[in-house]
């Protein structure tokens, strides 16, 4: 197992990704309210889906690398190294510094470049092509915002779930955990922790699942003990039923829709989140998060550089509407209270 | 041969203000194999809190504090947490009054008849679909290979209760309690609800302990009657003869405020005042306060259990004064 490059393992995830997700399709097709909440789904917000499918697909296809394929001597190309799709579509494009989009020449200084008129967005000091690091941000986004809700969500339904069921003791010691964690800034907690855990892509969501699940918590907390007094959960302690198979079968089944609306909502947030602390220093490396902090000093220089932070911006700002757009309508579409009555 | 349960002094009480308060208060009756005895009270008289008790689902921070229930000789208030899941919904099942919900509104009805069945009997998973199926179909649910896969909202009020009933009914438990199984219902569905929980009485013999306010039911269904008031059991006696010559003054004053005995265009009875909240319930029998007959004693001690004729007991001063001959029998 160790023995596998870490690329291998994230080329495993990407397709594990894809099998998970058409299975997932499956399930809806398969379940009558699923499948009508996503008909309804793509109904409303057509364009804002296929805004946020390009982006996977984006993400996706600079998740699939091999070796190999490269000719000797291309600039900026470590001999060896694994090269994902996007890599590969924008091999031998690193130029030695600035230059405008579609420019021939240098920005500064003038020198003719490697590959006049190629760079549709320029490309940044290192002479890095800006459209292929915005198009390489895309799948570091998904990652924070993915990854992040993956582990936020379970510890928040974990603890709200357990304390709006159970009550009591569990309940008290939770609140004075989450009383804990609101006495503490959250931004400086989540440095600390970032500080104590080591820079990288993991540590960072980690640091953000742990200080962003709190508000999920209390949704769930409520909704369980909601859940817990219903005719059907007396019906089925009536009948016998353990208590575990109780919150598994008839808590988080209706706690679903719960879940999907706030995985949505949370992600967005996520994602600007990753910005911010990109600005403090501590961010993911390739994220637009750096990019725009990188692209802070050149807006101090004249003439201005802007494409660079331009693009990042725009990346960023479009993906952010979309899943804000389908959050929105996720909810509405999944929300029984704004579902028309007699449905 | 004893009864199949046996409940002795039964006592739950919730926490208040003034010290615990009594919901069911010594209550004692007995259940026989394959009998309907229904227990009839006001909206807070504490008989579904009795049926709850007799589950030991008494809902926090109410609890059982003294008395003994008893199935087939088993003291189930001192079964331990595993053991009593096991005699829930495996030898005592229960409906409830709401089918509406009271099914998972998420999962198809037949899997959770299905997981009903699983959830007691080592049985696989098409087995167990086989019985549910063949459950449905005795339970009078047309078309019952199409309704396993229908969710709760796509069946009518009672489909949704018959579905219950076949849960209640899968694993074969010697005893249901039924409360309050056809309140929710319109008229005539009632009406073919209680042919079917008589039909299903008599073919498994499953005893019944039915709880309810309205005793066009107990006339329908019951072979014997508890009448409680205020947490107290205050006559217990067969159908016939409680609803014909009942004997406590309450019973009385229920069964004279039915519409079905009153006169076209005459005002109903009804007893006088209201059920008092426990904080006010008098030291001796708790419905002196709106009692017609009441006289000395009635409000300072609690009268004690009066054998006026063979199974019937009544807890009444009136009813003692006038049998004089007891003590002496």
């Amino acid at each position: 197992m160790s023995g596998l490059d870490p690329y291998v393992w994230s080329n495993l995830v990407t397709v594990a990704l894809v099998v998970g997700g058409l299975a997932l399709a499956r399930f809806v097709r398969g379940q009558r309210l699923w499948r009508e909440a996503s008909v309804e789904l793509w109904r409303r917000r057509r364009v804002a889906i296929v805004v946020v499918g390009v982006y996977l697909v984006i993400a996706l296809l600079d998740s699939i690398a091999w070796k190999g394929g490269v000719p000797e001597g291309t600039v900026g190309v470590l001999p060896n190294a694994p090269l994902t799709v996007v890599d590969r579509l924008f091999l031998d494009t690193k130029e030695a510094s600035y230059s405008a989009p579609l420019a021939d020449v240098e920005f500064y200084g003038g020198r003719p470049l490697r590959r006049p008129g190629t760079h549709l967005l320029g490309t940044d000091i290192l002479g890095r092509d800006v459209l292929y690091m915005s198009l390489k941000g895309a799948r570091v986004a998904l990652l924070i915002g993915g990854l992040t809700s993956l582990i936020a969500i379970p510890i928040a339904l974990f603890f709200g779930v357990g304390a709006g069921y159970f009550g009591g003791r569990f309940d008290d010691f939770v609140f004075f955990l989450i009383s804990t964690l609101a006495s503490m800034p959250g931004i400086l907690l989540l440095i600390a922790l970032i500080m104590v855990m080591g820079r990288g892509t993991l540590s960072v969501c980690v640091a953000l699942a742990v200080t962003g699940w709190v508000g999920f918590r209390r949704l769930s907390r409520a909704e369980t003990l909601k859940l817990r007094e219903l005719d059907y959960v007396v019906a089925a302690r009536a009948l016998g039923v353990s208590e575990p198979r109780i919150i598994w079968r008839h808590v988080l089944p209706n706690l679903a829709h719960l879940i999907v609306i706030t995985f949505v909502l949370m992600f967005s947030g996520l994602v600007l989140s990753e910005a911010v602390l990109s600005w403090l220093g501590i961010g993911v490396d390739g994220s637009w998060g750096q990019m725009i902090d990188g692209a802070r000093d050149e807006l101090s220089r004249e003439p201005i550089v802007w494409w660079n932070i331009g693009a990042a911006g725009t990346a960023l700002f479009g993906l952010i509407l979309a899943v804000n757009a389908v959050g929105d309508a996720v909810r509405d579409v999944l929300d029984p209270r704004t579902l028309r009555a007699g449905e | 041969m004893s009864a199949l349960l046996e409940v002795r002094d039964l006592r739950t009480v919730f926490p208040g203000e003034g010290g615990p308060t009594p919901v069911v208060d010594g209550v004692s009756f007995d259940l026989d194999r394959g009998e309907v005895l229904a227990l009839v009270g006001e909206s807070g008289s504490g008989k579904s809190m009795t049926a709850f008790s007799i589950l030991r689902l008494v809902p926090k921070p109410g609890r059982v504090v003294a008395g003994s229930v008893r199935l087939g000789g088993e003291d189930l208030l001192g079964l331990s947490v595993t053991a009593m899941r096991r005699v829930r919904g495996r030898r005592i099942s229960m409906i409830f009054q709401e089918p509406m919900t009271c099914l998972n509104p998420v999962v198809r009805v037949g899997e959770q008849v299905v997981e009903a069945i699983r959830l007691h009997e080592d049985v696989s998973r098409a087995d167990a679909r086989d019985r549910t199926r063949a459950l449905f179909a005795e339970v009078g649910i047309p078309d019952p290979e199409a309704r396993l896969d229908a969710y709760p909202h796509q069946l009518s009020g009672g489909l949704k209760q018959r579905v219950m009933i076949a849960m209640a009914l899968s694993t074969r438990p010697e005893m249901l309690i039924a409360d309050e199984p056809t309140t929710a219902l319109d008229v005539t569905v009632q009406a073919q609800i209680l042919t079917l929980l008589r039909e299903l009485q008599q073919s498994r013999g499953t005893a019944i302990l039915l709880i309810t306010h309205d005793l066009g039911i107990v006339n329908e269904l019951a072979d014997r009657v508890a009448v409680m008031y205020a947490g107290r059991l205050v006559e217990i006696a067969p159908r016939v003869p409680l609803l014909t010559e009942p004997l406590h003054p309450y019973t009385q004053g229920l069964l004279r405020s039915m519409p079905a005995r009153g006169r076209p265009g005459e005002p109903l009875p009804e007893i006088p005042g209201v059920v008092p909240r426990a904080s006010e319930w008098p030291r001796g029998c708790r419905f002196s306060t709106r009692c017609p007959v009441r006289f000395e004693p009635c409000a300072e001690t609690y009268p004690a259990e009066s054998h006026p004729a063979a199974g019937r007991r009544v807890f009444c001063h009136d009813v003692e004064r006038r049998l004089p001959s007891e003590g002496a029998r």
